[in-house]
């Protein structure tokens, strides 16, 4: 071979790894990359260590007045203050100067024997606390707490959301970039299309992957400051199953992502053919959101490979999820990705060198250089 | 040698190559030369295999070309591209690791070329914070940093500056002095000829001429003739010959017989003296322009 160059050619996985490399280089320290990140763990840290303390601070600046019988009865009441005052009229007049938050006078007629007496808002807690409530047991002490499922399905929900398109965005861009300023040409003569988007899909996931774990981090960092509100041994397995399928789900997405990008020649085209995109990972969010309390919609969303990631978790959490349930959803998962991959593969072969305007999904499918 | 055999292209209807067949020898510079459209672009990405030919191939040594044998090319395609928010250098070191080369060995080998061929600015400054020769430079850096087997570089000399021109030249030459064939593309006749070895001129997807300078000039050979004596020329028209252009002293004539030529140069000499009898020969630009048509 009279043509060769200094260096023998890497290997497939070698140039896999350098353009992985420097496609976690680009993406780690970008502006968006970071800022994205340190918000998203902020969002997080606040809803884990303040939201659950919310309530106790509301109920704390509550006093009442009242007097005699009356003022011996409520300061039985725990998280209650009972300013005692010498008469009913006394405790009236503090409750409409708003001194107190309520006054607490006798009153023969009703059940409690008590009648409250306020300026103008209603005190639930107060009128909670003073009622007489059936005696209550809790059959499955267990079961999760409704707020703190609903904030879950918002967090799988949003992180699922906000990582895929972000990410899915900083790889269609970094396709696109190298489509228009045209140094594909200069990177397809010496590397194969296929080495470049396992490198662009491995890269742009660990880096996805980096984010999740500092978000997973954080959302454990404030289960434990909260230990005794959030159960942290119930969140530990839905979260590592979430950073499983958020995995193979990520592969998937980023390798449509390079596909749709592929098929625009801009920057600007871009929006036009990730836009469907963008609505498969809107699914899962919306999904879980509007259709969580629904069993059986929730178990078609655990096996459907492109929700699987957020509600997977959610059941195990509700311990609706059969024990096969989460690896039946990962081996469908896994399938598909490889499925896709084959496919944006060689969407992502024909689009890479056409130029123009955008393509159909078609189109690059059936293009040859 | 690497040689494209007639190759054709067709885009739609479009026959963009016709039949296109020329050799790139070792350690030679050639030249690539036509017009916009003229299929340069096209021909030179067909033997990158960054697009495919119709029919015909492209040939290392008489057999196909590998793309082991491709991935020691150095490319520099028509549209520039490199990152533009990624720092000179880091770009040199990303490209010539993806051919194989350690990242140390490209970083040293990168700054060298880098200060040969001139750039201003640091190697550390990212490439869209340079000017555009400086972009250019940086563009024939990456396709140099791998030391190359083989060069394909398409327009290397548009947007240089003279110095920076003489300062490539010099570089591209101790590539071809390694032993690599070198092809490069320019819509400019002028530096070309100055610069290449040898010539391929294409003209609306066709090869028109391909050799070296003197050959692609002695091809083309002319029946025409002009004289210039101190004495009326206006004799000459009776001798049998056709004149194309006559003004007093001055007579440009067309014969395809040498002798019947130097019949009237005797003739001349006979009537006065003459300054000036010969062969019309063309510039390479004339050929060029009729050619390119």
């Amino acid at each position: 071979m009279s043509i060769q160059s200094a260096t023998p050619r890497p290997t497939f996985w070698k140039t896999v790894g350098i353009v992985a490399k420097r496609e976690i280089v680009v993406r780690c320290l970008s502006k968006s990359f970071l800022i994205s990140t340190i918000i998203t763990m902020a969002i997080f840290l606040v809803l884990m260590v303040f939201a659950p303390q919310l309530g106790k601070l509301m109920m704390g600046d509550s006093t009442v007045a009242a007097s005699g019988q009356v003022a011996t009865a409520l300061q039985k009441i725990p998280d209650l203050k009972v300013k005692e005052v010498a008469d009913d009229a006394a405790a009236k007049e503090l409750a409409a100067s708003g001194e107190v938050t309520a006054a607490v006078v006798a009153d023969a007629s009703n059940p409690t024997g008590m009648k409250i007496l306020v300026e103008k808002d209603l005190p639930s807690s107060l009128i909670n606390a003073l009622s007489v409530t059936p005696e209550v047991e809790i059959l499955n002490p267990d079961a999760p707490h409704p707020g703190i499922l609903y904030m879950l399905r918002l967090g799988f929900g949003m992180v699922w959301m906000m990582a895929a398109i972000t990410f899915g965005m900083s790889i269609a861009q970094s396709v696109v970039e190298e489509k228009q300023t045209r140094i594909v040409e200069i990177l397809v003569a010496s590397v194969s299309s296929k080495a470049l988007l396992t490198g662009k899909i491995i890269g742009n996931s660990i880096a996805a992957m980096v984010q999740i774990v500092l978000i997973i981090a954080t959302v454990v960092l404030g289960a434990t400051i909260n230990g005794d509100i959030i159960p942290l041994d119930q969140l530990a397995g839905p979260i590592a199953w979430f950073a499983i399928l958020f995995l193979f789900g990520f592969v998937m997405v980023a390798s449509l992502y390079a596909a749709a990008a592929a098929l625009a020649s801009r920057t600007e085209d871009l929006n036009n053919t990730v836009q469907p995109l963008i609505w498969l990972v809107m699914l899962p969010y919306f999904g879980v959101i509007f259709a969580g309390t629904n069993q059986v919609a929730m178990q078609v969303m655990a096996l459907f490979p492109l929700t699987s990631a957020v509600a997977v978790p959610i059941r195990i959490f509700q311990g609706d999820s059969p024990v096969w349930e989460p690896f039946a959803a990962m081996a469908i998962l896994i399938a598909t990705t490889a499925a896709v991959i084959v496919l944006a593969g060689k969407v992502y072969d024909g689009g890479l060198l056409q130029t123009g305007k955008p393509m159909k999904w078609r189109e690059a499918l059936k293009a040859e250089a | 040698m690497i040689s494209v055999q007639n190759v054709h292209r067709f885009f739609g209807d479009k026959h963009v190559l016709k039949d296109v067949s020329f050799d790139i020898k070792p350690g030679l510079m050639t030249g690539f030369v036509g017009g916009n459209g003229a299929g340069k672009t096209t021909t030179m990405r067909i033997i990158l295999g960054v697009l495919a030919a119709n029919d015909g191939q492209v040939l290392v040594d008489g057999t196909p070309i590998t793309a082991d044998q491709r991935a020691a090319f150095g490319y520099m395609p028509e549209e520039r591209g490199l990152y533009p928010k990624m720092k000179v250098i880091d770009q040199l070191v990303y490209l010539a690791e993806l051919h194989g080369t350690p990242a140390a060995e490209a970083k040293r080998y990168g700054l060298e070329l880098l200060e040969r061929l001139g750039l201003k600015g640091k190697p550390t400054d990212t490439l869209e914070s340079l000017s555009l020769g400086n972009q250019q430079r940086a563009q024939i850096a990456a396709a140099l940093v791998h030391r190359p087997g083989a060069l394909i570089l398409d327009e290397p000399f548009s947007g240089l500056d003279p110095d920076a021109v003489d300062a490539t030249v010099q570089v591209l030459r101790d590539v071809a002095a390694t032993g690599a064939p070198v092809l490069f593309s320019s819509h400019q006749l002028d530096v070309v000829e100055r610069l290449c070895d040898e010539l391929v001129l294409i003209g609306n997807g066709e090869i028109r001429a391909k050799g070296t300078r003197s050959q692609l000039l002695a091809l083309d050979t002319s029946n025409d003739w002009e004289l210039q004596m101190e004495a009326d020329t206006g004799w000459v028209r009776d001798l049998g010959v056709t004149v194309i252009e006559f003004d007093g002293g001055y007579v440009r004539f067309q014969t395809f017989d040498e002798t019947t030529a130097n019949r009237i140069l005797a003739e001349a000499m006979t009537r006065g003296v003459v300054t000036k009898f010969g062969r019309v020969t063309r510039t390479l630009h004339e050929i060029y322009k009729e050619m390119s048509k």
